[in-house]
């Protein structure tokens, strides 16, 4: 088991720079999720963990070991690929038992390992089998199997579940989760997507165009993004952006939208010009008294609750409302919103402001 | 995915019935008769019209693999026949005089041929597997460099060859015939197995490779038994050329490294026109391309990777 240290690791592919100066830390038997959208660098990160691809520049500790320029078998990490990768021309037992005997294990010790890893899956019947016509799921678990045999430091997992069906991946997740826990190994798991990483991971590093954009537990990137592509990019519906030309000073507690005064907690910054408040729709309550007026668009019914549509002066945001609200498409409302729960941008670099509320997840920097 | 598929009528199944028997009555018919004119006595082989059905003779391999001189009545008398092919010949009256060259040319053949298949094959292998997986300087021109060659018939540079191999010391040798079919199959292994190659996910190879083997322990365990189809039909390829290629083999070969394309026409000549000798080794020729395309069919219709990956 093992902690992973990146530092400043960057790599380039020609003049396609894929990852830029990526530095974070993930702790000896975390579960860890690099999330981001396709074409983020995520991928290239994990393959350079594990060595599939050397960096262009940067360090990589394993257990305080560098191995940055290490080939991958010398990394003792096992690799999860998201199609599997299992051996078409060998079956389930030699599969899982290949990497122990690539290490020159006796054939009797490595048997004996194999089994005690199919019992942990619930496998010991298929060992025979070839993997052409396992299920999904048994592939899933075979390539798991081919992995954990080898009791390695890490695990790397590349979109892991991404193969199988919607009905079985939550299932898999789940069966994922609790063969870590039992472990404890070590993990990182790469995602795209974030109800799967809010879901799984301990950690979650949040990347975008080859950069970390924001690194922590999934509540508090959840609650206080460092970044309006965080906020936009975590949760369903996203954060709703309310657009504006102001000013506000270091120490303040409201902004001005329009004619209304809106309380926000108190700011640690202070910043001019284009400006983002952000909300979550959870956050967005309907107020008749409130000064601050929207109109109804759209009302998307999801049993207990309603996600609604709301055009204000400054933009569409969305508001999750208890499904008894009434509220009709063409109406005029006030909304109020929960002053703790607001995260203020600026809107040129999309960074957040720090404040009273997000300081102690965004630091003092 | 989903095909709607309806059950071909009738008339179609028919048609496709008529079609599949008349493309193979066209293929099969030249070989047919081949194989039966190889069992034909002289005189059977050029009947106007041909005869369907004949007395079998085996007088065409006899001929085809000795050389008869011609005995009066009473050394034949002296000398009765003691075995049935000495008995065949003396029927004309003939005496078997000794082995012809034949099998040596076969089997100069099959030196060559099976010879350059290897070397094209494993050569074309590891260059196919490096410019599939790994960053070449200027790749894409080495590779059109290398279809290039394909891009002229071969014997359009048979004089350079020529001069060369007389150069080298390499006319009329083994050696010589199998670097220079080699050189012609190679851009075509070279191609056809970077298709296939290119077809197998590169993540089995990343997977042995964590699972701690090297880059070639990888190739040998991982990447050869999946690209065995592509390594089979790719074999058949270069044989099938190498063991027909006549041009070069006339120009190239005479007494030593000859091989049987050039050899059969001269069998011919001697004392008359023996359709039956030359249909005996036509006949023989094939079999071995023949029985090498079979005993590799398994490989070139079995998808070993099916299933395995989910795409």
């Amino acid at each position: 088991m093992a902690q992973i240290r990146i530092e400043n690791i960057r790599k380039d592919f020609g003049s396609f720079t894929a990852v830029q100066s990526s530095t974070f830390t993930i702790e000896d038997g975390e579960f860890f999720m690099l999330l981001g959208p396709s074409g983020c660098g995520k991928t290239t990160t994990l393959r350079m963990m594990a060595g599939l691809e050397l960096p262009t520049s940067g360090s990589i500790h394993i257990d305080g070991e560098e191995v940055a320029q290490k080939p991958a078998s010398q990394r003792d990490i096992a690799f999860v690929f998201q199609m599997f990768a299992l051996y078409p021309h060998m079956n389930v037992g030699r599969n899982i038992s290949y990497p122990l005997l690539s290490q020159g294990m006796p054939k009797a010790e490595a048997k004996a390992r194999v089994l005690e890893v199919a019992k942990i899956l619930g496998i010991e019947n298929i060992l025979d089998r070839p993997v052409g016509g396992l299920s999904g799921g048994d592939r899933q678990r075979v390539a798991l199997g081919r992995a954990i045999v080898r009791r390695p430091k890490a695990f790397f997992m590349d979109e892991p579940l991404g193969a199988l069906d919607a009905e079985f991946r939550e299932h898999m997740a789940e069966e994922l989760r609790a063969l870590h826990d039992r472990i404890g190994a070590t993990t990182v798991y790469v995602t795209h997507d974030q109800l799967e990483a809010m879901q799984m991971g301990d950690k979650i590093v949040v990347m975008n165009h080859g950069v970390v954009e924001q690194f922590g537990v999934p509540q508090d990137i959840y609650d206080w993004p460092a970044t309006m592509f965080v906020a936009d990019f975590i949760g369903s519906p996203p954060m709703g952006f309310l657009r504006f030309q102001g000013l506000v000073g270091n120490g303040a507690d409201r902004v001005r939208l329009g004619d209304c005064d809106i309380p926000v907690p108190v700011q640690r910054e202070g910043a001019e010009g284009a400006l983002v408040l952000g909300i979550r729709p959870e956050h967005v309550h309907l107020d008749d008294a409130a000064p601050y007026r929207a109109e109804v668009l759209a009302a998307e019914y999801l049993g207990t609750t309603q996600i609604v549509t709301l055009r204000t002066a400054h933009g569409l945001i969305k508001a999750r409302l208890p499904s008894s609200t009434p509220v009709r498409a063409g109406e005029q409302i006030g909304l109020r919103f929960d002053p703790r729960k607001i995260t203020l941008f600026r809107a040129d670099k999309g960074r957040a402001l720090r404040s009273a509320a997000n300081e102690r997840v965004l630091g003092h920097g | 995915m989903s095909y709607s598929i309806t059950e071909p009528s009738r008339a179609q199944k028919w048609m496709a019935g008529i079609l599949v028997v008349a493309y193979a009555v066209i293929t099969l018919l030249p070989l047919i008769w081949i194989i039966a004119t190889g069992f034909k006595s002289p005189s059977d082989s050029i009947a106007y019209p041909p005869k369907l059905f004949f007395t079998p003779t085996l007088e065409g391999y006899v001929n085809l693999f000795t050389t008869r001189t011609r005995q009066t009545a009473e050394f034949l008398a002296a000398n009765p026949p003691q075995t049935w092919y000495q008995e065949i010949v003396a029927k004309y009256g003939m005496v078997i005089a000794g082995p012809s060259r034949f099998g040596e040319r076969f089997l100069n053949s099959v030196i060559i041929g099976f010879g350059s298949t290897f070397l094209s094959v494993f050569l074309g292998t590891l260059a196919a597997y490096a410019f599939s997986r790994f960053k070449v300087p200027l790749k894409d021109d080495l590779l059109f460099f290398i279809l290039s060659t394909r891009m002229m018939p071969p014997i359009a540079v048979a004089i350079p060859i020529f001069l060369m191999f007389r150069q080298l010391g390499l006319s009329d040798t083994h050696l010589g015939m199998i670097l220079l079919y080699t050189a012609v199959n190679l851009s075509l292994a070279v191609w056809l197995l970077k298709g296939f190659i290119d077809e197998i996910p590169r993540e089995y190879e990343e997977a042995a490779l964590i699972d701690g083997y090297t880059r070639f322990q990888a190739f040998r365990k991982v990447v050869l038994p999946q690209a065995a189809t592509g390594i089979a039909s790719t074999a058949i390829f270069c044989l099938i050329f190498a063991w027909n290629e006549y041009a070069f083999a006339v120009l190239l070969t005479s007494g030593n490294a000859q091989t049987a394309p050039p050899f059969i026409p001269t069998i011919i000549g001697v004392g008359g026109q023996d359709w039956p000798a030359v249909a005996a080794g036509a006949t023989l020729f094939l079999l071995p391309v023949m029985v090498f395309t079979i005993l590799l069919r398994k490989h070139l219709l079995r998808g070993i990777t099916f299933g395995a990956v989910r795409k």
